[in-house]
């Protein structure tokens, strides 16, 4: 169907307008790559549609907290403005939204109703399609799973403009690769979330210093039973030091009350001078945060500092200066973990190239998503600063990550090779097939996805 | 939770980016809403998404503003189902393309058909309702562009001005009826009535920032409110531009 029989359709004109930014250039959180496109708006459903018959290739784009370019193409359609509720059901906790829905909005209208997310990602500006094309995973990914989890069923627009409905029991296999797909099956249009009761926004935090990597996942062991737990693990310490940390473990607190908190005051107003973060203040600032938090502590805290640390520093991304940076997240198996981390952590504190503060993260069995990154195991998270040296020390890890059998998460990633990607992700090939199927193989198409090798 | 009492909030031209976020907030604080636009399909996603934020009813209504008869039919149906009108806000309007209505007598006054006249229709009964009942606000969504006339865009601007001026007289009439009459002008804001137009720099508001301006405003019972702030200076010199000079500005 062309642009004209779709103006002349029962639809006025007038609710197609979508706005249309000239070619622009786009990046995403890590600041790099960035890419020229052409972004589309879209407000409603007949936008969506529009846009996919009018282009011969475009990825979906939403809250752009994805580090590298895995929305970004020549042609992007941005979601976020797709934002309404459709209903809510307050005796299942079932939320259907559309795509462009916010965790923040979520939490604001739901929270003060005595309802709450049961997965959420680091961060809360993302849209529930991001959170759906990533499959991304929480604090409390041993326990609760990915995102996919809580959701009940996607609506999703395939290439000839087609509405289709999949869920865990419906188009099953569809469901398996557009959660964690990418934005490769089609644009999601609306999702039914489960949400679940709570009485209060708080946790009941503990925090432990571990002296060294080895400590820190013994802690784990011991807290298995804590409903989330995390660490940030110092990753230029040496030695018999190596992978110090301080772990958190938390479950919802008896506090009973329902409150939300002002968003973050604090921002960074423009990037950082390029020296902002060199090894000796990063250095610097890893002792000191370390040094400053209290051995065995426990405190009550608040969702939002618990769930999302990062957030309370707006447009903390700038701090790694123009040039942007990359951040590294690799799984490796729980079996040979220990020997996995330390020999990375080696590695990047060798290389005096490590990053401000590293995540490090008890992940839970995997699920059946054919690129869901979760396996079981230990993830982290570093940042590295772009800089010509990073890309050797970042292929080298890539060769560990995958002599023990791990993965790299995806919605991080701005530069693992085709190869890297394919071993890491065997079930890519059936994520191909449905794409096949459903016609999204030659219409959605990412700059990342065409450098992993998925383009047809 | 602080509870304040329900109000009943009217919003028209409810499918417009800015209203859709005004309606959002008042649907947050609990409140009734009834909705008004032109566009049934939009209206209902709006209308969905406010009755999962609120505890109250939403109504819906669908007219286009330039006729008359659905306006009056628009008030019998509010007067029915709500007991009071406690905020009125009008958002609705067009932007012509100001080179086609130069030659076209039909768009020009099309353009101030719906940028004024509709919005005076719409007043003209409202103001009534409210002054009998002795409280509540009405808000209505101006421009800065009806400051002052410019060739780039005169019509819209002078069918802005002209409900300016309305609102001047009908804030010094309601006042002693305790009815606050609020007007908003907004400067550039990104939605799709600009989406032919290139957003560049730091003048250019979304949508969900003027949402909020507008609540606070109407919640202050402020009298002219500029979206955001910082127009106010803009308008100030703008509008002392000797006119000798002005006419030779390609503004
Ligand atoms: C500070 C911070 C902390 C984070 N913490 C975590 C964490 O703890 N755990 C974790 O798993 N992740 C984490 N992330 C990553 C983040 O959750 C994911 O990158 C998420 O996908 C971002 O969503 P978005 O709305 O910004 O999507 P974008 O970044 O805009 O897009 C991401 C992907 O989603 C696709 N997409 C977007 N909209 C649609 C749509 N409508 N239909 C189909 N596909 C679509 C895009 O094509 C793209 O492939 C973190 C990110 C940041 C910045
Ligand atoms: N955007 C700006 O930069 C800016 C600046 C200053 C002032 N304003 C004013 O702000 C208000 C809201 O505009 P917006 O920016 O939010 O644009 P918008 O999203 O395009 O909203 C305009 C709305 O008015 C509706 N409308 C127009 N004529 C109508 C009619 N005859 N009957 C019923 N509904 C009608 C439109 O309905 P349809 O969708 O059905 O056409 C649309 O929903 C307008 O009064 C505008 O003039 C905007």
């Amino acid at each position: 169907m062309t642009n004209s029989t779709m103006k002349t359709s029962s639809i006025k004109t007038s609710t197609i307008k979508t706005s249309t930014i000239k070619p622009s250039t786009i990046k995403s959180w890590g600041n790099y790559p960035s890419a020229e496109t052409e972004q589309f708006f879209a407000r409603y459903i007949v936008d969506v549609r529009k846009h996919i018959l009018s282009n011969d290739e475009l990825i979906a784009r939403g809250q752009a907290r994805s580090y590298g370019d895995s929305s970004h193409a020549n042609t992007t359609l941005n979601t976020t403005h797709l934002n309404q509720y459709i209903n809510f059901d307050q005796h299942s906790g079932l939320l259907t939204c559309f795509a462009g829905t916010t965790l923040e909005n979520i939490l604001n209208t739901f929270v003060p109703k005595g309802w709450t997310l049961i997965i959420t990602p680091g961060t809360k500006y993302v849209t529930v399609a991001g959170a759906i094309a990533s499959d991304v995973h929480g604090k409390n990914h041993h326990i609760q799973g990915c995102f996919s989890q809580c959701i009940q069923q996607i609506t999703l627009m395939l290439a000839n403009g087609e509405l289709i409905e999949c869920s865990p029991v419906k188009n099953t296999e569809l469901f398996q690769a557009t959660c964690s797909g990418m934005g490769l099956t089609g644009v999601i249009i609306s999702a039914t979330i489960k949400l679940q009761k709570t009485k209060t926004s708080y946790f009941s935090q503990d925090t432990i210093k571990a002296k060294n990597i080895e400590q820190a996942l013994k802690i784990f062991e011991q807290k298995q039973d804590s409903d989330y737990h995390v660490a940030w693990i110092d990753c230029l310490a040496t030695g018999d030091q190596l992978g110090r940390s301080i772990v958190m473990c938390a479950k919802t607190a008896n506090k009973q009350q329902l409150k939300l908190h002002k968003s973050a005051k604090l921002n960074v107003p423009m990037f950082m001078p390029n020296l902002t973060m060199n090894r000796f203040s990063i250095a610097a600032f890893n002792a000191l945060y370390f040094n400053k938090a209290k051995d065995n502590q426990n405190q009550i805290v608040h969702y939002e500092s618990f769930y999302y640390p990062l957030d309370g520093l707006k447009n903390w991304n700038r701090l790694y200066g123009k040039n942007g940076f990359v951040q590294y997240q690799f799984v490796v198996p729980k079996q040979n973990g220990l020997e996995a981390l330390t020999l990375i952590l080696e590695k990047i504190s060798n290389s005096k190239q490590g990053s401000c503060l590293t995540v490090l993260k008890e992940l839970g069995p995997e699920n059946e998503n054919y690129l869901s990154f979760p396996i079981k195991g230990y993830t982290l998270a570093l940042d590295f600063k772009v800089s010509p040296t990073i890309w050797g020390l970042l292929d080298e890890l890539d060769e560990l990550v995958l002599k023990y059998g791990g993965k790299i998460y995806l919605c991080k990633d701005a530069r693992m090779s085709e190869q890297t990607f394919k071993q890491c992700y065997p079930n890519w090939t059936k994520l191909q097939k449905v794409r096949e199927k459903f016609g999204s193989l030659q219409k959605f198409n990412s700059n990342q996805s065409n450098r992993l090798g998925l383009h047809p | 939770m602080k509870t304040l009492p329900t109000k009943n909030v009217v919003i028209i031209g409810a499918t417009s980016a800015i209203a859709k976020q005004v309606a959002k907030k008042y649907a947050d604080s609990n409140n009734q809403l009834y909705l008004v636009a032109r566009n049934q399909e939009q209206l209902n996603i709006i209308a969905q998404d406010c009755q999962v934020r609120t505890d109250q009813g939403v109504n819906t209504f669908i007219a286009d503003l330039t006729d008359r008869t659905q306006i009056n039919k628009m008030f019998e149906d509010i007067q029915d189902k709500l007991s009071s009108i406690d905020v009125l806000l009008v958002a609705h309007g067009t932007l012509p393309d100001q080179k086609n209505c130069e030659q076209d007598v039909d768009q020009t006054l099309r353009a101030i058909a719906e940028n004024g006249l509709s919005v005076i229709n719409i007043l003209t009964i409202a103001a009534n309702i409210l002054e009998k009942q002795k409280s509540g606000n009405i808000a209505v969504i101006s421009s800065v562009a009806g400051m002052r006339g410019r060739q780039s865009n005169y019509v819209y601007g002078c069918a802005k001005s002209m409900v300016s001026t309305f609102l001047q007289g009908l804030r010094n009439r309601l006042h002693k009826s305790g009815v606050y009459v609020t007007d908003i002008k907004p400067g550039f804001v990104d939605t799709p009535m600009t989406a032919h137009i290139e957003k560049k720099g730091a003048l250019w508001a979304s949508s969900e920032q003027v949402g909020q301006i507008i609540v606070e405003s109407i919640q202050k019972n402020k009298q002219t409110v500029y979206a955001p702030f910082f127009w106010r200076y803009i308008m100030l010199i703008i509008t002392s531009v000797p006119e000798f000079i002005f006419k030779k500005l390609s503004l």
